[in-house]
């Protein structure tokens, strides 16, 4: 054994070096030429920008609203509600947020509701929505707003993001960018403040 | 739903498709045949031996194999635990975040080093840039070519020929790292930073104004590169506390394909790889075929309880056309959440696109009984090892059957391998079920230790612990993250299944095929039992079946399957 000892020692620097050391240092200098510049996909605006595919909470009636999160939207502590199905429970939360959905949203039945508004993402950072589940919440928008429910409705439709090849994956709503659109479309003019920047 | 189904076969032919070439690669650089690779690697490759002064020609006999890998892997671990417990004042620490306990730095050193990536804590908080990258991504490179050079060491013996001389054990790990991980991370790395995986070296957590008005905080660092070998090495152990389900660590559907294929891109490559060393493309597709066999047959229940989605919210009146949607990523959806979780368990890879705790019964049961076999492609290198052992087992039934001294590729398998073959066979159910009876006796007697372990009640209670020790012992990673794990009793015991149950498993078939090619060849007659016959691969399907069926059928039928009826 004794004899494989300083082998083992030089090789595991020699392995330090270059698979943390180099590896890391190379990838880090091809990001640097790539548009995002290793970044994350921002969205700049004029007090900084958002991170696009980091979920936000959105509190107010006149955003949309993400999924229910286990961490509160803590992109510093990323979480699951780890709950089973058959949790007694969970299952009474979920039955509180159907409910408390309902109210918030007068004139929806409880079969309109899709599943992922009212459960918890695995990240507890689910940038997306359902384009089902942002319908659903398109009237209250439009009320807090004064806007006709029709313009709402259009601008869920233009946001809603088709699978990947057309059949790869869920088609689906950035809520970010559809709040940001929002906003865009009531505040337009001199006064907008969270609007994006042109390009 | 049907476009689901669409997808993952178009994704899984597509990966076998690729897995073919690679394996052709993957043969060649462990038989050191010329590549048109050669004028990059070789310099590189001498650049390493000449660093760490060791003579990559001088051939081993398999015992000295495995004494270089322990003692290597011992440094590991050491330099590891050294990181781990002082990461709060080493350098690059932009989050300040804490070092490590040491009951915590054990369990973590230990289960990077194994190539499990069983994680204790969380990512954001638990970690540094230092130790992520210094302690934990160098692990996630050096575990991974420690199981496939293993691996090529049994390729090596498998060949028709009597010796005691196997190789060199540095030259399969320096090659397996450099020719095999290397290209792969490296152009994965970069396609996941431009698709929005972060690779920031420094400023730590990000603040941004929130559209609220609020500051939203936002973890960042060297992720992709990461992401990258911890997806290629059957890794699994995330940058993020969500590991895959995170939008930095997974953004889009192209990461999250990209990342799906390569936890089964060199596990699957693996198995061709043989056939091309061998020159026994027959034994590669009998193999291949039953291991894909048991994979599809795992996936096919997952994917229908997650794409129903959960009785008991159905019966609330809302709708589930998305299927089971907690712990899950909307981008994703159920259909590829459920093939991940398999693809996952089947090779010990551990990373999750989402939650499997809130996985329906049923999805929790096939990714248990996925680990609980832990061959069906299995983990780089070992997971063929592990697949090796049933053969053994096959070879030594089928010749009792057939009233003949059993023979494997010429070789006479006595008495001596059988003992080893089935005290590896033996062990992973004997740490998984000991191990939960153990944690289920303490939950259950009232230990004021384990009141606070549980995050869900009842049956799928008892799964959480079963899932923990059976991730364990499968060196898996993955876990019913709602146990609360980080603590002495699960620190330690899970330690220790770790380490028994990556190493025994490597040592038990390198002995067996070490002894194997030290006897005679005996030519092939009539009566000879064909290991690459399609009769053998239906023979070693049912001993798989068999094993998997009598060892763990009792215990999931306490979990997952009385929380299944339940509805």
């Amino acid at each position: 054994m004794k004899e494989h000892i300083l082998p083992a020692l030089r090789l595991t620097l020699v392995c330090l070096a270059f698979f943390s050391g180099i590896y890391t240092a190379a990838v880090w200098g091809v990001a640097q030429i790539l548009p995002n510049k290793g970044r994350a996909e921002r969205l700049p605006h004029e007090n900084g920008y958002y991170y696009a595919n980091v979920g936000q909470a959105f509190r107010s009636d006149r955003y949309f609203w993400p999924r229910p999160s286990a961490v509160g939207y803590n992109a510093a502590g990323s979480a699951g509600s780890n709950k089973g199905p058959t949790n007694p429970d969970y299952l009474a939360v979920v039955q509180t947020r159907i409910d408390t959905f309902l109210a918030q949203h007068p004139g929806i039945r409880r079969a309109e509701i899709p599943a992922d508004i009212v459960t918890a993402s695995g990240s507890g950072l689910d940038p997306h929505i359902s384009p089902q589940a942002a319908n659903v919440q398109a009237g209250r928008v439009a009320q807090a707003r004064g806007m006709p429910v029709s313009d709402v409705a259009a601008l869920v439709q233009a946001h809603t993001e088709k699978p990947w090849l057309g059949f790869v994956g869920n088609t689906r709503v950035n809520v970010l960018r559809l709040n940001l659109a929002l906003d865009q479309l009531t505040n337009a003019g001199p006064s907008n403040q969270n609007g994006l920047k042109p390009g | 739903m049907q476009t689901e189904l669409y997808t993952i076969l178009f994704f899984f032919m597509l990966t076998v498709a690729l897995a073919y070439p690679f394996g052709r690669y993957i043969a060649r650089v462990y038989a050191g045949e010329r590549s048109w690779l050669d004028p990059v690697f070789d310099p590189l490759e001498r650049f390493f031996y000449r660093l760490s002064g060791v003579d990559a020609k001088r051939e081993m006999r398999w015992q000295e194999h495995m004494k270089v890998m322990l003692t290597i892997n011992a440094v590991w671990f050491l330099w590891a635990m050294f990181v781990l417990t002082n990461q709060g004042w080493l350098p690059w620490n932009p989050d300040g975040n804490p070092s490590m306990t040491p009951g915590l730095a054990f369990h973590t050193a230990i289960s990077f080093v194994v190539n499990c990536n069983l994680q204790h804590y969380s990512g954001e908080a638990g970690a540094t840039y230092f130790s992520q990258i210094f302690a934990l991504m160098f692990l996630q490179f050096v575990s991974a070519g420690t199981g496939m050079a293993a691996g090529a060491v049994v390729f090596n013996a498998m060949r028709q020929r009597t010796t005691l001389q196997l190789g060199n054990f540095y030259a399969y790990f320096v090659k397996s790292c450099t020719r095999i991980l290397l290209p792969l991370s490296f152009l994965a790395a970069i396609v996941l930073a431009a698709e929005g995986v972060p690779m920031n070296l420094g400023g730590g957590k990000d603040q941004a104004p929130g559209p609220e008005g609020d500051t939203v905080e936002v973890s960042r660092g060297p992720v992709a590169g990461f992401v990258a070998i911890k997806q290629a090495g059957t890794n699994g152990g995330g940058y993020y506390g969500a590991n895959s389900t995170h939008p930095l660590e997974n953004p889009t559907i192209l990461t999250n394909m990209l990342e799906n294929f390569l936890i089964l891109i060199i596990p699957m490559a693996f198995v061709f790889a043989l056939g091309f060393y061998l020159k026994k493309k027959r034994l590669a597709f009998m193999i291949f075929g039953v291991m894909s066999a048991g994979f599809l047959l795992l996936l096919a229940p997952a994917l229908i309880a997650e794409m129903r989605g959960n009785p008991h919210l159905g019966q609330m009146g809302i709708s589930q056309a998305a299927g089971n949607m907690e712990g899950k990523e909307l981008r994703l959806g159920a259909g590829l959440s459920a093939l991940w979780s398999i693809s996952t368990t089947a090779t010990s890879n551990g990373s999750v696109n989402a939650m499997h705790d809130s996985f329906m019964p049923l999805g929790g049961a096939m990714q248990l009984l996925d680990m609980m076999i832990n061959s069906l492609f299995g983990g780089v290198g070992v997971g063929f090892l592990n697949f090796y052992i049933f053969i053994i087992l096959a070879t030594f039934i089928g010749g009792l059957m057939v009233g003949r001294t059993p023979e494997l590729l010429g070789k006479k398998v006595e008495a001596r391998e059988m003992k080893i073959a089935m005290l590896v066979a033996l062990l992973h159910p004997f740490l998984i079920l000991v191990g939960t009876a153990l944690a289920a006796w303490m939950a259950a007697s009232g230990a004021p230790v384990a009141a606070t372990w549980l995050n869900n009640p009842g049956a799928h209670g008892f799964s959480e612990m079963l899932y923990e020790f059976t991730s364990a012992s499968a060196n898996n990673g993955s876990g019913f993250e709602g146990l609360a794990d980080n603590n002495p009793f699960w620190n330690i015991s899970t330690g220790l299944a770790l380490i028994l149950s990556r190493f025994l498993p490597i040592v038990g078939p390198v002995a067996i095929a070490g002894l194997l090619a030290a006897k005679q060849t005996v030519p092939g007659s009539a009566g000879t039992l064909r290991s690459d016959s399609a009769t053998f691969g239906a023979l070693v399907f049912c001993i798989i079946l068999i094993i998997a069926a009598l060892a763990f059928l009792p215990a999931l039928a306490l979990g997952p399957i009385a929380e299944h009826f339940s509805f």
